[in-house]
């Protein structure tokens, strides 16, 4: 009995026998996605070890290195950039990487706010039924009506009407995670709905209503654990279609701001050099956006075919 | 079949009062009129007699249903960056974007239809493989990259085609069109790919899987047996079958041609409605924002609404 409690498989042994992560092994597609997601992510988060400077500091910043081309040294100074220096002579390669920082934080913090918002919506509305769901959905059906990218826009627009204009700059990122968070919640919404009202008749559920628990805790402690592996898959596919959201709204200049530049804000810079001959500013943020979208994209793809119930 | 149309005309409604009212909310709450036309050195009465002017001292519905039946007639106040109304700057604008849409819609349909037939047919086929592939990466490709793509590989490197504008216009009426001049013409092949090519990704993804389907259904099979021609089974048995969701599908991309008409009126300068919204929320010119929000959703509103009663016209297993 002890030996058997001592030899039973510990949580990392447990994982790695898994299902799950045989499927994960066998898979070359969501082996490199992932290996490119995490190095991606990863160089993001460490950016201020990475970085050969830091492209928000002026001071680190001398424009005798303005257009200095990739790996050759610049004819003024000498000094040599990895990816070339953009026109104030920041390098490319530490602007990507502080850039993709903010990609992914907006990123991140959308989805999460789009799934925290939906996904409560999305239990109300399958739990409670009636007038409630009516409204939720209609105000979902709604929205589905116009592209999320069109919702974002507007939302940005109104928010930047409302906030004073010294502190536009500032708040710009912030502005941008709530309209593309509120432009993406609906997917959540629809998918936990339906599982919440096939849940929502189960034993286990009228259990728990027969010894007196409360609507909430109900939902939120019993149902909602549930209803949560297809969110994890809308959730990385939204990642992948919020980071490009946010490098859209940056793009057209209605995103982060140049003095916060995300990948979006770095390629709308690039592309005025295109006719110049400085391809370098352009080309290397395009190039980890659609890196950065691509795997994420792949990623989530590969995680709906594996949790799909109906593909086993 | 009546009643569905009723209840369907009557959601699209309900639909544009709400946005019309998300519109209205925009020009009360997003700063006060007041304070923009009037200066420092107001009075109180002054305030009250512009208020009475304005019409702002009413209650709030009143106010909304004269907002309501403003914008049905087409006055949607003036706009705060050019002075002028909003309504003739639309106008001017609407032209550039419409032709964008409908070339890069004919595209879209066009050559997704035939690569979606050609994919099916040659299924395991080297080419149907290759296009399969390229239509991935392209769905993941953001648009304004793809425009960035196209402007550096035509106008940058070969310089065969013009990166911006719409070249020379010709006035027919009110009516400012590019496509009876060759800068126009040249001027249009850009931008409408890149408008276009999600779309016909979509389409021909759409249309592959469709056909594979069809394919595999009995009559196709005893056509087949009928000792009918492989063309004739192809495009007057199969082809017509799945053209249902297709139409389902290109109705409502449409509006989103005209959204995403914005990226790529941005990306190539292009002086259509997409380029003003944008310019409009640079500079926070409410009124714009707001005509054109309440445009656009009469425009998708009125799609949805005509694909959904076409759906259920074409296909007679819908009707109840």
């Amino acid at each position: 009995m002890i030996e058997a409690i001592k030899h039973a498989p510990g949580r990392i042994k447990r994982a790695l026998d898994s299902d799950f992560f045989w499927k994960f092994r066998r898979s070359p597609v969501a082996v490199i996605s992932f290996a490119a997601t995490f190095l991606l992510v990863m160089s993001a988060l460490f950016a201020p070890l990475l970085a050969t400077m830091n492209p928000f500091d002026p001071a680190s910043l001398n424009l005798m290195n303005g257009f200095t081309p990739p790996v050759t040294p610049s004819a003024f100074t000498g000094e040599t950039f990895l990816m070339g220096a953009d026109d104030q002579g920041r390098d490319v390669f530490s602007t990507i990487l502080y850039g993709m920082r903010i990609s992914l934080f907006v990123g991140f913090a959308a989805v999460t706010l789009g799934l925290l918002i939906g996904v409560t919506l999305g239990l109300i509305s399958g739990y409670f039924g009636g007038w409630t769901d009516t409204i939720i959905m209609r105000i979902a059906d709604v929205q589905l009506t116009f592209p999320s990218i069109l919702v974002a826009m507007l939302i940005f627009g109104v928010a930047k009407g409302f906030t004073p204009p010294e502190y536009r700059d500032q708040l710009a990122i912030w502005v941008l995670i709530l309209s593309i968070g509120l432009s993406d919640w609906v997917q959540f919404a629809r998918v936990v709905r339906g599982a919440t009202m096939v849940e929502k008749n189960k034993e286990y559920v009228q259990a728990a209503r027969l010894i007196g628990r409360g609507a909430m805790p109900i939902i939120f402690r019993h149902i909602l654990p549930n209803v949560l592996s297809p969110v994890l898959v809308i959730a990385t596919i939204s990642l992948a279609l919020a980071i490009i959201a946010e490098a859209t709204l940056s793009f057209l200049g209605v995103g982060a701001p140049p003095t916060q530049p995300s990948l979006g804000t770095l390629i709308r810079i690039g592309q005025g050099y295109l006719f110049s001959g400085e391809w370098w500013i352009l080309f290397f943020p395009s190039v980890t956006l659609l890196a950065l979208a691509l795997s994420v994209n792949l990623l989530g793809d590969w995680l709906r075919d594996a949790l799909n119930p109906k593909l086993r | 079949m009546f009643s569905f149309v009723i209840r369907r005309i009557l959601q699209a409604l309900l639909v544009l009062l709400v946005v019309g009212l998300v519109a209205f909310a925009m020009f009360n709450f997003i700063g006060d009129p007041i304070d923009n036309m009037l200066g420092q050195e107001r009075t109180q009465e002054d305030v009250d007699r512009l208020k009475e002017r304005l019409g702002l001292d009413q209650p709030f519905v009143v106010q909304y249903a004269k907002f309501l039946l403003a914008a049905a007639q087409g006055n949607f106040g003036v706009s705060y960056e050019q002075g002028r109304p909003v309504a003739d700057i639309l106008a001017e604008r609407a032209p550039a974007t419409l032709e964008l849409a409908a070339v890069s819609g004919v595209f879209a349909l066009t050559l997704g239809i035939v690569l979606g037939v050609f994919t099916a047919i040659r299924r395991d086929g080297f080419w149907a493989n290759v296009i399969m592939t390229l239509s991935l990466v392209g769905v993941s490709l953001p648009t304004f990259l793809i425009g960035i793509l196209l402007i550096y590989l035509f106008s940058v490197e070969l310089d065969w085609l013009p990166s911006f504008g719409r070249g020379d216009t010709v006035q027919i009426g009110g009516w400012s069109t590019g496509l009876l001049t060759t800068s126009g013409l040249t001027a249009l092949i850009l931008p409408s790919i890149t408008l276009g090519l999600y779309q016909m990704t979509l389409i021909m993804r759409l249309v592959r899987s469709e056909m594979l389907e069809v394919m595999r259904q009995d009559y196709i099979r005893f056509a087949r047996a009928r000792g009918l021609s492989e063309r004739t089974v192809t495009f007057r048995h199969a082809l017509k079958n799945t053209m249902v969701p297709v139409i389902t599908v290109t109705g409502l991309q449409l509006g989103s041609l005209i959204a995403f008409a914005i990226i790529t009126e941005s990306v190539f300068q292009w002086p259509g409605m997409g380029l003003l919204f944008i310019n409009a929320i640079q500079f926070v010119d409410i009124p714009v924002m707001a005509a054109y929000l309440m445009m656009i959703s009469v425009m998708f509103v009125a799609i949805n609404l005509i694909v959904d009663i076409l759906y259920v016209a074409v296909d007679p297993r819908l009707r109840t």
